[in-house]
């Protein structure tokens, strides 16, 4: 594998960049490239280097990240709604509120470790839920989902822009003066993506992330060595939870709407899917894994049995509507089951993930070009 | 130096060329996307233009998972058949008694009906992402569709922020064509505040003016404006409400809620639920025997305020004797109603639910207006909607309203059947509520449609 050197993790940078940048490229033969799935991967990869600091460097399984997110979205649709419509403050409040609230939650949570954390973190998410859900229903509007009106305040937007005529319809989110749906929006998004990727992977590089490895590890020596990781894991919590709340604000910005169910116990079990999926503890990994899934979710969920006919449509009548009647249960409402699939056949034969599939492949072709077995003790240079 | 000259020169401009090249062919790499913005500018160009394909694609976004799932099959096998009898085949159900009707048989202007499928998983984020995939990366000209109120308020308002018409299915929240209606939506379905203007007559009639009535409400716009409806007209025949109890939706097991009601001194419960919802909250209730019982020296009654042949269906004997209101009834007699009848019946072998009906209506009335604009330019639709009066729908006379782009026609009030022929023939119409009776001035709900360019 690839060390992590300097020279390394620069050439990462930049291939991951330029992966990430043409997205609208590569992904157009998948029909993967339209802007609204692109900004999805790129917020969702967001939010799952966020989960994998937490869950990658110290272990900690977090089962309520989705609260995170959510406290995000309200927070980013609040900006809009009273401050402006420009997507600045609405992210910048977004990351502080949920880091504000991580920071709570983490403090709490963090007293235990291993499932009870878990439990504490998905009890927090699930009342977080239900407080958006029925509780505080002024703040979030329930189940139908805080929206834009056309008479909220904007305060700074009227105080500069003047006031609007009216029957112009809601102005959209911007970021100075310059949409923030369609493809600027997913630039936007990939460019914070890139950003915080390049943060996750010094944050690992670090001494820091050094001691949040060496929680995971052995949690229990690091304390008889006389040493408190308890700032460390919170530290680990809140950047997790900042992420999180940057993810959950974007999605405000690419859509100003919040709902609650993106607090929901199954949108925080969807995050710790995508970091499995696509390699706990990796850098890739959970980018790759959030896409995997969000694919997943949009595209096969559309397929319907007229799609399937087309498709299968090569073969004789009595065949086709066989193979279509099968096909058709792991596509269109039955996605999650090819999800599940999906899952198991990783989690059993690739436990560290898609990354680990990679690793493997690339092991098996570049042992093919050496043509020279490699010595497992030796570390290999990097390409 | 001349040679010299002409040879740089000729270097020079066989780089420029190359050069130009691989910026052009980087750019329409980069293509597809930016042309949406550009498109944007131009005054009658607008997003997803058929322009000279030979088909039109329509968007249907119907629940396929969660509590209202089963609404959302039907809507989905209605919108099938509409898009069948536009393109001329079949029989062509309401394509032959719609009045007036520019209609064809042949698809819409000429072009043949293609359509695509997402699930909203009554949810509003997924609603929006499955609506965004069909605008963004099919290019629907119309998209349709919903269960939920919360999801068609939240899809509505993407509609009018990309400039795509959205055809509401089954939304029957206040909300919908009120404080939150949107210039790009249209609802055919009537409303909560139709529902207690029809009921209100009937249940005086049938449970005198002395009542205490309990509740129980689906957490969402829908609920919340259904129970204020409902709420306003019993207080205003003198009822007394002893207390409205929200529930979440899909909530699956409602015994908690129901048995408050018991010990509350109320003598009436209205659920205001839907789907798969207030098949198991009138399951229940009936199971805790609160229809046997006898409060304040009266029988205690339920209502159902909206109710439909498919809960009828799940929730089987429980319905029976209850009251409520629907928008549409597959035993209706009238010319419009038959022939839908017999087209679905034939294509599926059982009668459509109202939620099939509404979306079927929709359809055919968008590709009407696409027929009366003579283009799919949305401002232009649009006009031809607003305002249009129309007959042979099963309705009878309708109109879609242009100050808030719904539709007015009778109201039916129903109850369960007690003795029911067939496993569908499960609703009784009581009455069939006129027009007059239901309407309402636009201004109570406030609300602003927005413009029509976007």
């Amino acid at each position: 594998m690839i060390t992590a050197t300097p020279r390394n993790d620069l050439l990462l940078m930049v291939f991951f960049a330029i992966a990430i940048l043409t997205m609208p490229i590569w992904l157009s033969p998948i029909g993967a490239a339209y802007p609204d799935l692109l900004q999805r991967f790129a917020i969702y990869g967001i939010f799952a280097i966020g989960f994998n600091l937490l869950f990658g460097l110290t272990g900690y399984l977090s089962f309520g990240h989705a609260a995170f997110l959510g406290v995000g979205s309200y927070t980013a649709v609040w900006s809009f709604k009273l401050l402006s419509m420009s997507v600045i403050p609405a992210v910048l409040f977004g990351v502080i509120t949920s880091g504000l609230f991580a920071i709570v939650i983490g403090y709490i949570s963090l007293r235990r470790s291993g499932i009870y954390f878990s439990i504490l973190t998905l009890a927090f998410a699930q009342m977080s839920y239900n407080l958006a859900y029925s509780v505080l229903t002024p703040i979030t509007n329930g189940e139908t989902g805080l929206q834009l009106a056309q008479e909220d305040p904007r305060v700074f937007d009227n105080l500069f822009g003047g006031a609007m005529e009216s029957g112009t319809g809601i102005p959209p989110t911007n970021l100075f003066g310059m949409e923030m749906s369609g493809y600027p929006g997913f630039y936007f998004c990939a460019v914070l993506m890139i950003i915080g990727f390049y943060i996750s992977m010094r944050i690992t590089r670090s001494p820091f992330g050094m001691m949040l490895k060496a929680v995971k590890s052995n949690q229990n020596r690091m304390s008889y060595t006389g040493l408190n990781t308890r700032p460390y894991t919170l530290a680990a919590f809140v950047i997790s939870g900042m992420y999180a709340g940057l993810a959950g604000s974007l999605l405000a910005v690419t859509d100003p709407l919040a709902g609650a169910e993106r607090m929901q116990w199954t949108a925080s079990g969807e995050v710790v899917l995508m970091t499995i999926l696509g390699g706990v503890g990796t850098l890739m990994g959970p980018v790759i894994g959030a896409g995997v899934i969000k694919y997943f979710e949009n595209i096969f969920s559309a397929f319907n049995d007229d799609a399937l006919h087309e498709i299968f449509s090569f073969l004789p009548d009595v065949l086709q509507d066989g193979v279509v009647a099968v096909v058709g249960l792991f596509v269109g409402e039955g996605w999650h089951l090819t999800l599940g699939a999906l899952f198991v056949i990783v989690v059993v034969f690739l436990p560290g993930g898609i990354m680990e599939g990679i690793s493997r492949l690339s092991r098996i072709f570049s042992q093919k070009k050496a043509e020279e077995p490699t010595v497992k003790t030796r570390t290999q240079p990097g390409e | 130096m001349t040679d010299n000259s002409n040879k740089k020169f000729h270097l020079s401009r066989r780089r420029l060329l190359t050069g130009a090249a691989a910026v052009s062919a980087g750019a329409a790499m980069f293509g597809g996307s930016p042309m949406g913005f550009v498109k944007g500018a131009w005054a009658k160009n607008f997003r997803n233009d058929p322009g000279n394909n030979s088909f039109v694609k329509f968007g249907f976004n119907v629940p396929q998972t969660g509590a209202y799932a089963d609404e959302g099959a039907d809507e989905l096998r209605a919108y099938y058949l509409a898009v069948k009898h536009l393109n001329g085949e079949g029989d062509g159900g309401m394509l032959t008694t719609m009045q007036p009707s520019s209609l064809k048989g042949n698809g819409v202007l000429g072009k043949k009906v293609e359509y695509v499928t997402g699930d909203t998983q009554t949810k509003s984020d997924a609603a929006r992402a499955s609506a965004k995939r069909m605008i963004e990366k099919e290019g629907v000209t119309m998209f349709s569709g919903g269960s939920s109120s919360g999801v068609a308020v939240a899809t509505q308002s993407l509609a009018q922020e990309m400039g795509v018409i959205f055809m509401c299915g089954l939304t029957h929240s206040n909300d919908t064509t009120g404080k939150d209606k949107r210039r790009y939506g249209f609802r055919h379905f009537f409303n909560a505040y139709m529902s207690g203007a029809a009921l209100g007559p009937v249940l005086k009639d049938e449970m005198g003016t002395d009542r205490r009535a309990y509740h129980l409400t689906a957490d969402y716009t829908w609920g919340w404006t259904q129970e204020e409806s409902i709420k306003n007209t019993t207080e205003a025949l003198g009822w007394e409400t002893v207390n409205a109890v929200r529930t979440p939706v899909g909530a699956g097991d409602f015994s908690q809620y129901i048995t408050p009601v018991l010990n509350s001194g109320a003598d009436v419960l209205i659920l205001n639920h839907y789907g798969k919802d207030m098949i198991n909250s009138l399951t229940q209730a009936i199971q805790f025997g609160l229809k046997d019982k006898q409060v304040n020296g009266k029988n205690f009654e339920i209502v159902v305020p909206l109710f439909s042949r498919l809960m009828a269906q799940g929730a089987g004997e429980n319905i029976k004797g209850i009251l409520g209101t629907t928008n549409w009834n597959w035993s209706l007699q009238d010319a419009g109603s038959q022939a839908f009848v017999k087209s679905f019946g034939q294509e599926y072998g059982f009668p459509p639910s109202q939620a099939a009906h509404t979306c079927y209506v929709q359809t055919l009335l968008y590709a009407n207006a696409c027929e009366m604009a003579g283009t799919f330019y949305p401002p232009e639709v649009i006009k031809a909607l607003e305002g249009f009066k129309f007959d042979g729908m099963g309705n009878g006379p309708t109109e879609y309203r242009a100050a808030d782009h719904q539709c007015f026609k009778d109201v039916l009030v129903v109850r369960g059947n007690e003795n029911p022929t067939t496993q569908f023939d499960l609703l009784n119409v009581v009455q069939q509520v006129p027009r007059a009776q239901v309407e309402y001035d636009p201004a109570i709900f406030g609300g602003e449609l927005g413009p029509y360019e976007v």
